[in-house]
């Protein structure tokens, strides 16, 4: 029974800041304003909204071209370390972990000037797209991939150090049984490598979709300055953001925070108690 | 001819890696030496020339100056909040991971399955819902709306209990046990001590999340001289007429901002550089259980 002790001050912040809020933003998801229970029609309304299926399109390309990107090039990049002496590839590892320490409103500052053709050192290569001035880097059928390599930028090194740690899994015997029946590295990497880790690209993937469809910080600041051009409820949390502050509709961004959150939590438990990759005891 | 291929695809492979270094690279390198240039150098010298220390001094200077030192009011609160977030979490996190790990109690399994949904699931999704919530109490605004949520860290719960469920074996503790220790004891003599190196490994993750997180305070506080540098950046931004010509002329130009930018990283990439190795082990801890 002491165990209850032990577990006691965690238990009272995971009911607070875990449990009671999702069951709030529930209750006031079925509520209207006023208090009175009114069934699905918050889920309905903002399900109608124009705003709301924008932005889960927008998502939805951000998503596709931030999945495709990470699989193929943390695979790749991490097949090519894998095949380098440990001490130099520890060097790349490092490099390409680095920008994770930017994460969040620094990341978005660092690439609004990296996309501003005006000062940027890529400005041979956006000159090259058409790109002259930020305000055309920024134009809104561009903004799925300019997240997507923000994501990217500090993301993708964590991914390529667990994949990384992944290969350095697999038994050496494995590998020189493939050399030995004259597999090129090529084939090895495809049919030897790829396969034994492949939970880890399933894993990297899952929580990939989970954090992308929070997006808020990016298409906040880049909104933020590009005059405007940019919509304000360019992304979900966004939407639920702008119905709770801008028109004062708690029930509404409940609705759609309630959306997110079952994607989120639908995720989380497909995870845990769908996959092995969690040991529970 | 087999030997030119191979020549020929080692090349790309390295001429690939190359160009992905500079893609990570180049970005911070760009940000480090923007301060010690004048906005006007910015645009016309090569974006990789180095200005002078007296441009540094001067964009030093008028950022921290900028509105009655406001800047400095962001970092203090930002270490306010991510202290006081990192403390909470290890104060709870280290007895709920031994509990898990090494105590047995009903509904000790149920505990740890939903500890692993919230650690997975994003933060983010719980932002709004934690606004309406605090908003109902009405503690939007205070501290306590940010350092609160903060302290609630499950991953910090769950590697405390891969550490113990790992490294002290249950019959070391039955047989402290049966000389006599209380169940207290059992944990502040023998579990405690040795708790130091997921202290360390928690407190760098909470640290970094705690410290890059834009969301929760920019919806919990609406007063700018209680934001944290991340919401910080925001106003910054507004305020400098490269990304906001509406402003008209302002003291906060690119150099300004970017030294605004590098003040906000720098304790966090401060962290990675000492901690790269217990972070990548972390990293690996919490994915490759199992």
């Amino acid at each position: 029974m002491s165990g209850y002790i032990f577990v006691c001050a965690y238990v009272l912040l995971l009911f607070c800041f875990g449990v009671a809020p999702t069951g709030y933003a529930i209750y006031l998801a079925l509520s209207s304003s006023g208090g009175h229970f009114v069934g699905f029609s918050n889920f309905v309304s903002t399900g109608k909204d124009f705003r709301f299926v924008a932005a889960f399109e927008h998502i939805g390309e951000y998503l596709s071209i931030w999945l495709g990107s990470l699989v193929v090039f943390v695979l790749g990049l991490a097949l090519m370390l894998h095949s380098m002496a440990r001490r130099v590839s520890s060097v790349f590892r490092f490099i390409f972990y680095l920008p994770g320490a930017l994460a969040g409103a620094a990341s978005v500052l660092v690439w609004l000037f990296m996309l501003d053709p005006s000062v940027s050192p890529l400005h041979v290569l956006l000159s090259a797209f058409g790109l002259h001035v930020l305000g055309q880097t920024l134009l809104p059928n561009h903004l799925p991939i300019v997240f997507a390599v923000i994501a990217f930028w500090t993301g993708a090194g964590g991914w390529i150090v667990v994949t990384y740690g992944a290969l350095n899994n697999i038994p050496y015997e494995l590998l020189e049984a493939a050399a030995l029946d004259g597999a090129s590295a090529w084939q090895t990497a495809l049919r030897v490598k790829l396969p034994l880790i492949k939970k880890w690209v399933v894993y990297m993937l899952i929580l990939a979709f989970a954090a992308g469809t929070q997006l808020f910080v990016e298409p906040q600041l880049v909104s933020e300055a590009s005059l405007g051009l940019v919509s304000q409820t360019w992304s979900p949390n966004e939407l639920a953001y702008y119905l709770a502050f801008q028109n004062d509709n708690f029930n509404g961004a409940a609705a759609v925070s309630v959306d997110l959150l079952i994607v989120g939590l639908l995720v989380a438990a497909v995870l845990v108690f769908r996959t092995k990759l969690f040991e529970v005891d | 001819m087999r030997f030119t291929k191979r020549i020929w695809v080692r090349t790309a492979s390295f001429i690939v890696l190359l160009a992905f270094t500079a893609f990570f690279f180049v970005p911070i390198v760009w940000l480090l030496l923007a301060p010690t240039k004048t906005d006007h150098q910015l645009l016309v010298d090569n974006p990789f020339a180095i200005g002078s220390f007296h441009n540094l001094a001067t964009a030093w200077r008028l950022m921290f100056g900028f509105e009655n030192h406001t800047l400095l009011s962001w970092l203090e609160n930002s270490a306010i909040y991510s202290f006081g977030g990192v403390a909470l979490a290890i104060v709870c996190a280290i007895p709920a991971g031994y509990g898990l790990a090494l105590t047995e109690f009903i509904g000790r399994k149920t505990l740890l399955g939903i500890t692993l949904v919230v650690m997975i699931m994003p933060s983010a999704a719980l932002v709004l819902p934690l606004f309406l919530e605090i908003n109902a109490v009405h503690l939007v605004g205070s501290p306590f709306s940010v350092i609160l949520p903060f302290s609630f860290f499950p991953f910090g719960v769950y590697l405390c209990y891969i550490f113990y469920a790992s490294t002290i074996p249950k019959d070391l503790l039955a047989a402290a046990r049966v000389d006599g220790c209380s169940e207290w004891d059992v944990f502040r003599r023998i579990a405690l001590p040795l708790a130091r190196p997921v202290v360390a490994l928690v407190a760098f993750f909470a640290f970094v999340a705690d410290w890059t997180n834009f969301f929760l305070p920019f919806v919990m506080l609406y007063n700018s001289s209680s934001y944290p540098l991340t919401v910080g950046l925001q106003d910054l931004l507004g305020a400098t007429p490269a990304f906001n010509p509406g402003i008209g002329s302002s003291a906060i130009l690119r150099p300004e901002l970017a030294i605004a930018t590098i003040v906000t990283i720098a304790p966090v990439l401060v962290v990675f550089l000492f901690a790269q190795r217990s972070l990548v082990s972390g990293l690996l801890a919490g994915a490759t259980k199992g």
